[in-house]
C-alpha cells in the first residue's frame, strides 16, 4: 500500500515533533522508529527528512546540535524545544479531531445499509 | 571501525555521491555530512540484515532519493542559499576560517592606517585648507603603499621585490615633493593627476607577485582594477548616504557635524580603497564579476550613440567646434572605449568563436577611432595658433598613447573577425600595453613640471 504525497507530508511534522518528544535523536534514528510505529508501511524518501528537519529547526520547534556516533563520525543530534512541545500538542488535538471524524464515518459505514451515496443533485 | 575488504569499494561510492552531492548549491557541506551519516546508518542495517555491502549501497542510495529531487527540498526550505552571499569570515572552526579571521584583521589595520597617516601631516603643520597642492600631489602616496603592503603580505612576495616596490613609491614620493610649484600651476596639477596611474601599476606589480611579466596575471589585474572601481562606487554611496544622515540627525539637535565630517571624510575615503581591494579578493571566485556585465549592458548604446553622431557630423557638415576642452572629452571618449574594449576582452572565453558582440565591439572601436580622428584633425589645424600648454600636450600625449592602442586593437580584432587569427593576440596586446600608460604617466609627473618650468 503507498501512502500518498500529501499524507506523508502532512504527517511528517506531527511524527518528527512526538518521536523526538520521546528522546533526542538523529536523522536516520527518526526514520527506523517511524518504520517500526508503522510496521514498515509508512515509507519515506529518506532524503526528503532533512529539509524536514531543517524547516522544524528554522521555526525553533526542535534544536540541533553537533555529536558524535558510536563510530566516531560527526552526527547532528535534535531535540525538542518548549516551542516543539507546544506544536506537538496543538498539531495532536488537531489530528484526533480528523482520526475522530473519519472514525465516526467508518462505523457509520459499517452499519446495516452500509453506504448510502449522497444523491446527485440534478 | 571495521574495516573488511569490501568496504574500500563501498567508501570509493560514498565519496562520489557525496562529491555530487556537495555540487548543489542548495546543498551545504554540513548537509552533506548529515545525509552521509544517513546513508551510512542505512547501508550498516542492510549489511546486518545480510546485504552484501555493494548492494546494500545502491539500496540505501535509492531510499535517499534523486539527488535532484532532494536538492529541490532543499532549495525551497533554503532558498536564501540560491542567492550567493559574500562570505568574507567563515566559521572560526575550520583552518581557513583562522587565515580569513587573521586576514580581516590586516586589512582593517592597514585601513585605518591609511587613514591615520593622511592626518599625520596635519601634526607638523601642514593643514588641508592652506596646503590643498601638497595634499592634491600625495593623496595616492598615503594609500597605495599601504595596498601594495597588502598584497606583499597576502602573496609571501620575497625581499628583492618588496624593495623595488619600496624604491618605486619613495622614488615618487620625492618626484612629488621636490618640485617648487607656484600656486595653480598646470604642471602640478598634471602631476597629481597622473601620479595615481603610474602607481597603479607599482600595485599591479605587488599584485602579480613576480610574475607581471605574465599575461594572464596582468588580466587578472585588469579584472581586479574593474571590480575595484565598481566595489568602491559602492562603497562611496553608502559613505553618502553615512555622511548624509549623520549631518541631517545633527542638524536636528542644532550641531554643526560639518566639520568633523569633513576631516575624516577624506580618511575613510582612502581607508575605503583597501577595505574595497580585500572584498574584491574574497569575492573573486565567490560572486560573479560585475564589470563585464555592465560592459555588456553598455557596448550595444554607446555604439549607437557614436554611430548617430558620425552620422550626424557628417550629414549636417557641421566640424567639431574647437574650445580648448575638446581634447579632453575625446579623450574620456577613448577611455570609455577602451575600457569597455579591455573589460569585454577580460571575460571573454578566448577558445569561443566569433558572435555579433564581436562585430559591435569592432563597429564601436571603429567608429571611435573614426570621431577622433576628426577631432585630432581639427585640433592640429589650429594646435601652432593656442600655442602648447602643459594641458594641452598631456591631453594630446594620452589621446595618442589611446588611438595606438585602439587603433592596434581594431587591426587585430579585424584579422580575428575574418578568422585569420586566433583571440589570443587581442588580449597578449592589452596586457601588453599596460605599461605604456604607466610610462606616459611617469613622464607627465617628472618631466611636464621640468619641461614647463613648474607652471
Amino acid at each position: 500500500m503507498d501512502i500518498g504525497k500529501d499524507l506523508v507530508a502532512a504527517s511528517a511534522t506531527p511524527l518528527v515533533l512526538a518521536i523526538l518528544a520521546e528522546a533526542d535523536t538523529y536523522g536516520y534514528a527518526i526514520l527506523k522508529r517511524v518504520g517500526e510505529l508503522s510496521g514498515g508501511r509508512l515509507q519515506w524518501t529518506d532524503g526528503m527528512l532533512y529539509p524536514v528537519l531543517h524547516r522544524l529547526e528554522r521555526l525553533g520547534h526542535i534544536e540541533g546540535r553537533w555529536g558524535t556516533s558510536e563510530s566516531g563520525r560527526r552526527r547532528k543530534y535534535y531535540r525538542i524545544t518548549e516551542r516543539g512541545l507546544a506544536e506537538l500538542a496543538e498539531q495532536r488535538e488537531q489530528w484526533q479531531t480528523v482520526d475522530a471524524a473519519l472514525r465516526n464515518i467508518w462505523f457509520a459505514a459499517s452499519l446495516p445499509g452500509g453506504w448510502t451515496p449522497a444523491p446527485t443533485p440534478s | 571501525m571495521t574495516t573488511s575488504n569490501t568496504a574500500d569499494p563501498i567508501e570509493e561510492q560514498i565519496g562520489q555521491w557525496r562529491t555530487y552531492l556537495g555540487r548543489r548549491r542548495a546543498i551545504h557541506p554540513a548537509d552533506v555530512e548529515e545525509l552521509e551519516d544517513h546513508l551510512r546508518g542505512q547501508i550498516a542495517t542492510l549489511v546486518d540484515a545480510g546485504l552484501a555491502p555493494d548492494e546494500a549501497f545502491l539500496v540505501a542510495v535509492k531510499r535517499m532519493g534523486a539527488q535532484d529531487a532532494i536538492a529541490n527540498e532543499f532549495a525551497r526550505e533554503h532558498s536564501e542559499r540560491l542567492w550567493k552571499q559574500l562570505i568574507v569570515t567563515p566559521d572560526a572552526t575550520d583552518a581557513a576560517g583562522g587565515e580569513a579571521r587573521r586576514e580581516m584583521l590586516v586589512v582593517f589595520a592597514l585601513a585605518v592606517a591609511a587613514g591615520l597617516a593622511f592626518k599625520v601631516p596635519g601634526l607638523f603643520g601642514l593643514e588641508i585648507d592652506s596646503n590643498e597642492g601638497f595634499y592634491a600631489r600625495n593623496f595616492s602616496l598615503f594609500v597605495l603603499p599601504l595596498l601594495t603592503g597588502y598584497f606583499v603580505w597576502k602573496r609571501r612576495i620575497g625581499p628583492g621585490t618588496r624593495g623595488w616596490l619600496a624604491l618605486a613609491f619613495a622614488g615618487a614620493a620625492v618626484v612629488a615633493n621636490i618640485f617648487p610649484f607656484g600656486t595653480g600651476s598646470d604642471t602640478e596639477a598634471l602631476l597629481a593627476l597622473h601620479l595615481p596611474i603610474a602607481l597603479w601599476l607599482v600595485v599591479g606589480v605587488a599584485y602579480a607577485a613576480g610574475r607581471w611579466r605574465d599575461s594572464v596575471a596582468r588580466m587578472n589585474f585588469v579584472r581586479f582594477s574593474g571590480e575595484l572601481f565598481i566595489y568602491y562606487v559602492l562603497i562611496a554611496l553608502g559613505g553618502g548616504v553615512l555622511v548624509g544622515l549623520t549631518m541631517g540627525m545633527f542638524e536636528a539637535i542644532g550641531i554643526d557635524a560639518e566639520r568633523v565630517v569633513e576631516d575624516w571624510l577624506p580618511s575613510c575615503a582612502l581607508g575605503a580603497v583597501i577595505v574595497g581591494s580585500w572584498l574584491v579578493e574574497a569575492k573573486q571566485s565567490v560572486i560573479e564579476n560585475m564589470a563585464p556585465v555592465l560592459t555588456r549592458l553598455f557596448t550595444p548604446f554607446f555604439t549607437a550613440t557614436l554611430l548617430i553622431f558620425l552620422a550626424t557630423m557628417a550629414w549636417s557638415g557641421r566640424g567639431i567646434d574647437i574650445e580648448r576642452e575638446v581634447l579632453i572629452v575625446f579623450d574620456l571618449l577613448l577611455v570609455l572605449v577602451l575600457a569597455l574594449l579591455l573589460y569585454s576582452v577580460s571575460a571573454r572565453d578566448p577558445y569561443a568563436p566569433r558572435d555579433a558582440f564581436d562585430f559591435l565591439l569592432v563597429a564601436l572601436v571603429i567608429s571611435a577611432l573614426v570621431a577622433d580622428g576628426v577631432a585630432l584633425a581639427a585640433i592640429s589645424a589650429r594646435i601652432t595658433e593656442f600655442g602648447s600648454t602643459p594641458n594641452r600636450l598631456a591631453a594630446l600625449g594620452m589621446n595618442v598613447v589611446l588611438l595606438v592602442n585602439l587603433g592596434w586593437s581594431a587591426w587585430l580584432y579585424l584579422r580575428f573577425l575574418r578568422g585569420r587569427s586566433s583571440f589570443a593576440p587581442i588580449e597578449r596586446w592589452q596586457t601588453a600595453y599596460l605599461p605604456v600608460y604607466g610610462a606616459w604617466a611617469a613622464i607627465v609627473v617628472v618631466v611636464f613640471p621640468l619641461l614647463f618650468g613648474y607652471r
